[in-house]
């Protein structure tokens, strides 16, 4: 069994995947909106042009200035700097919630689509469940016993989003699992363990980055629903979400919540498109 | 017809079971001694070991959750740890206005996004199809909050229509009412719109190169009489479906449009009761939150079959 697996998923294919997400115009664009909000989560430091909690009391509530380019707050914080130290908590919660998803979802439905039986049963069910609530209700719930902080609401966002990502890794297991080559490894005595890891999840893994990408903006959305309800990161820890929710008590300085909003809206926007675009991009590469 | 009732329940069985073992095991999960997390580190032995009796936080675990589900189906909720009220008047209560909320928005998605809809597939590819479109993908990026807030800035503080934030009963002021949930369920149906949209633009698109389509134009049919009495009426199924089956993330969406708009509904009770510890209400609110969508997705379930017996296959 020296021979390299027949994986689905080859590196040319890889490469005209990726050729033709770049062929894709909004996905483009959305890929460049990611990769500033990245940059500027990455650089905050050196980019923000202050302290995102240091207060100018010269200046509260302060319209967009040349000092101030998109205002100031109700404390005199600069708007700018606070958006730009906002994106390295949405893109750190986006990030590590849907890896969390992605890893736990994969081995329950792994586990689910392989084996079948009662693991399938009891692992479905208790996702069945979990689906039957409204995503945000469900944060809310865990949120709720967990008490309010940063951490509590990652670990709310990734549990909500791993009965999704367990669903459509069982199907995908289901599916690849009775392809000749992988009854061949069974028929030639593999290890169930290798048999998964070598032959069944590079058959998954496809979809898997694809439905990463599109759950991506949802994760987003509720880290700064739960940040605007007061349940995410706790202040003085500079959010977007949490940024609109004080805004709400300001309703003069409209900059407080446009900004911070668009921040949002803009970065849900692009991760929309990305995910389209490899979906598009990943339908093609089946079509072929 | 018995028989595919029967399924359906046997299906939906597990599920709430699971559903309500979960609720259930969310004072369970409460991290280190639960009566602590419910009253606070001030609170006396002698108050703690009243809670402790009060929620059978002594008995063995499968006593607790037969007794709670014996409670629950009879109506009994328990009460606010907060002011005693008895949780399930608190829900009667916000019942109403979660509910006058979530049916508002679903018709104004349903009144913006099905004539968008069919714009955009009769006049596919034009400049009107594009816009709709863009405005469609536009509306679902837009978070809900932001959303109502741009709303609140533009109508409320900029023009002055309306009050930003209040609500009045339907039974009491239906005017005033309706007037006051005007920005709310702009605010959540306008995400569902866009959904409706693409729906109904793909849905018309499909039943429109149908062969009855062909006939009624064949047979000299007005083009409007053929798209809204022989393309609409057909098109529309899906939509519906689509709408039922967001019924959740509608109520999700609700608890952040509650929470903008200061509405006393489900979703700002959930809220309330997490900043206040109250278990009970927070077990309550969430409770009657899902049931209502398992209730929804069973009904269309039987209203789908109704309508199509080829599903029950």
């Amino acid at each position: 069994m020296t021979a390299a697996p027949p994986s689905p998923v080859s590196r040319g294919v890889v490469r005209r995947t990726i050729g033709r997400l770049l062929q894709h115009r909004l996905a483009c664009f959305g890929l460049a909106v990611c990769a500033l909000v990245a940059l500027l989560a990455i650089f905050a430091d050196v980019i923000a042009p202050y302290d995102p909690t240091t207060s100018h009391y010269e200046a509260i509530k302060a319209p967009p200035q040349a000092d101030f380019l998109l205002g100031t707050d109700e404390l005199g914080r600069d708007v700018l700097s606070r958006i730009i130290y906002g994106a390295r908590v949405s893109l750190e919660v986006t990030i590590v919630s849907i890896a969390g998803a992605v890893v736990l979802g994969s081995l329950l439905g792994m586990l689910a689509g392989y084996f079948r039986g009662w693991a399938d049963h009891l692992i479905m069910r208790v996702m069945d469940g979990m689906m039957a609530f409204p995503m945000l209700v469900l944060a809310l719930g865990i949120v709720a016993v967990l008490g309010p902080d940063l951490i509590n609401a990652v670990i709310a966002i990734t549990i909500i989003n791993v009965p999704n990502f367990a669903r459509m890794v069982r199907a995908q297991v289901l599916y690849v699992s009775q392809l000749d080559y992988v009854l061949a490894a069974r028929a030639l005595g593999a290890h169930d363990a290798k048999i998964m890891a070598r032959y069944v999840w590079p058959g998954v893994v496809g979809n898997l980055v694809v439905y990463a990408s599109l759950r991506a903006s949802s994760a987003l959305i509720t880290e700064s629903s739960l940040a605007f309800l007061g349940l995410g990161a706790q202040p003085p820890t500079p959010s977007w979400g949490q940024m609109l929710s004080t805004a709400m008590q300001y309703w003069d300085a409209w900059w407080m919540s446009l900004f911070p909003g668009a921040a949002i809206f803009f970065s849900v926007l692009a991760l929309n498109f990305v995910g389209d675009g490899l979906r598009d991009a990943l339908d093609a590469r089946l079509n072929d | 017809m018995l028989r595919y009732f029967a399924l359906r329940l046997a299906q939906i069985g597990p599920v709430v079971l699971v559903v309500s073992f979960m609720v259930f095991s969310m004072t369970l999960l409460l991290p280190g001694d639960p009566t602590l997390s419910m009253l606070g580190e001030g609170a006396t032995t002698a108050q703690r070991q009243a809670l402790r009796t009060e929620l059978g936080l002594d008995l063995p675990l499968p006593v607790q959750y037969g007794r709670w589900v014996g409670r629950i189906v009879t109506g009994d909720f328990g009460r606010s740890l907060r002011n005693r009220q008895p949780i399930v008047d608190m829900l009667a209560e916000r019942i109403p206005v979660t509910l006058q909320l979530t049916i508002l928005s679903m018709l104004v998605s349903i009144l913006i996004g099905v004539p968008a809809g069919i714009v955009a597939a009769v006049w596919r590819n034009s400049w009107a199809d594009i816009g709709v479109t863009f405005v469609a993908m536009f509306s679902m990026a837009i978070p809900p909050f932001w959303a109502g807030m741009l709303l609140i800035m533009l109508v409320c503080i900029q023009l002055g229509w309306l009050p930003p934030s209040g609500y009045a009963a339907f039974s009491d002021a239906p005017l005033q009412s309706l007037r006051m949930m005007i920005l709310p369920t702009l605010t959540l149906g306008a995400a569902m719109a866009g959904l409706v949209m693409r729906q109904t633009r793909a849905s018309m698109l499909e039943v429109m190169s149908a062969d009855y389509v062909r006939t009624a134009r064949a047979k000299g049919a007005r083009e409007a009489r053929v798209i809204l009495h022989h393309g609409l009426p057909n098109a529309f199924i899906p939509v519906l479906t689509v709408v039922g089956l967001q019924f959740g993330t509608l109520l999700g969406g609700a608890v952040i449009t509650e929470s903008i708009f200061s509405l006393p509904g489900l979703g700002s009770m959930v809220i309330d009761a997490i900043f206040n510890r109250d278990f009970p209400a927070v077990q309550g609110a969430i409770l009657v939150i899902v049931t209502g969508v398992l209730l929804l997705n069973a009904i269309i379930d039987v209203v789908y079959y109704l309508v199509d017996k080829r599903i029950a296959r």
